[in-house]
């Protein structure tokens, strides 16, 4: 299938979560990806964009860059996020157990832990000040 | 996209809530107002999420919260019903679903 591309550069605010989900939205249904792999990827990109809205600027603000490219046949979401904030590997935190009693539970790492089984690849890297995040998923029912 | 909407049904100390659409980080705030508040002299809780096609952590992190709040008060009977696949499988995932009863 023909290559699709595109790029929003957002501020990273929580508020603007649906205006993001809109954007990804609109290219998984171009290509008429299944809703239930397409309600997987909207998770995922909930849970790393409200992510780097509560932590990567914070007490400050700034903006984050979210790139996505579907290609290939049958066809694969590639969607990238970058942001200037602080270096932080999300991918590095222990999975959160979920066997534990949750009195006993900590609070966070549920997000990333949801992004990781939803998401067929996700991985991280630092590189020229940003925080680069990369995760993919092949948009056929699973 | 399609928004959230809660009711509530109260017989005899059986309260079931019925949330309809999405719970997302922007809503769960509402989520979390339309239950917590009425839990007290609830002794049986039904979540019915037949209508429920999207909820992430923040949503999640709701569902536990609200199972601790009841079993600190000793209620222990405690039911998600008909959770959509999606739906189910955060629930699996995040082990919320060895809290809850669930019935399909």
């Amino acid at each position: 299938m023909k290559l699709i591309k595109n790029e929003l550069e957002i501020e990273a605010e929580a508020v603007k979560l649906r205006t993001v989900i809109s954007f990804i939205d609109e290219q998984l249904e171009a290509v008429g990806c299944p809703m239930k792999t397409q309600l997987q990827i909207e998770l995922a990109v909930e849970e790393i964009f409200v992510n780097i809205a509560s932590y990567a600027y914070a007490p400050g603000t700034g903006t984050v860059q979210i790139k996505t490219v579907i290609s290939g046949e049958p066809p694969v979401a590639e969607i990238t996020f970058i942001d200037h904030g602080v270096r932080y590997d999300p991918l590095s935190r222990d999975d959160p157990n979920v066997k534990l009693p949750p009195s006993e539970r900590k609070i966070g790492g549920l997000g990333i832990f949801l992004t990781k089984k939803n998401m067929d690849n996700v991985s991280y890297e630092y590189r020229d000040g940003c925080n680069i995040l990369v995760m993919r998923k092949l948009l056929i029912n699973q | 996209m399609e928004d959230l909407i809660i009711r509530r049904k109260q017989e005899n100390n059986v309260l079931t809530v019925f949330a309809e659409g999405r719970i997302d980080n922007q809503n769960s705030p509402q989520f979390s107002e339309e239950v917590k508040p009425y839990l007290n002299d609830v002794n049986k809780l039904v979540f019915d999420l037949e209508k429920l096609i999207y909820i992430s952590s923040a949503g999640l992190r709701v569902l536990l919260d609200v199972f601790k709040c009841m079993t600190e008060n000793a209620v222990t009977d405690l039911v998600i019903r008909k959770p959509t696949e999606i739906v189910f499988e955060a629930l699996e995932v995040t082990g919320i679903a060895d809290l809850y009863n669930i019935e399909n």
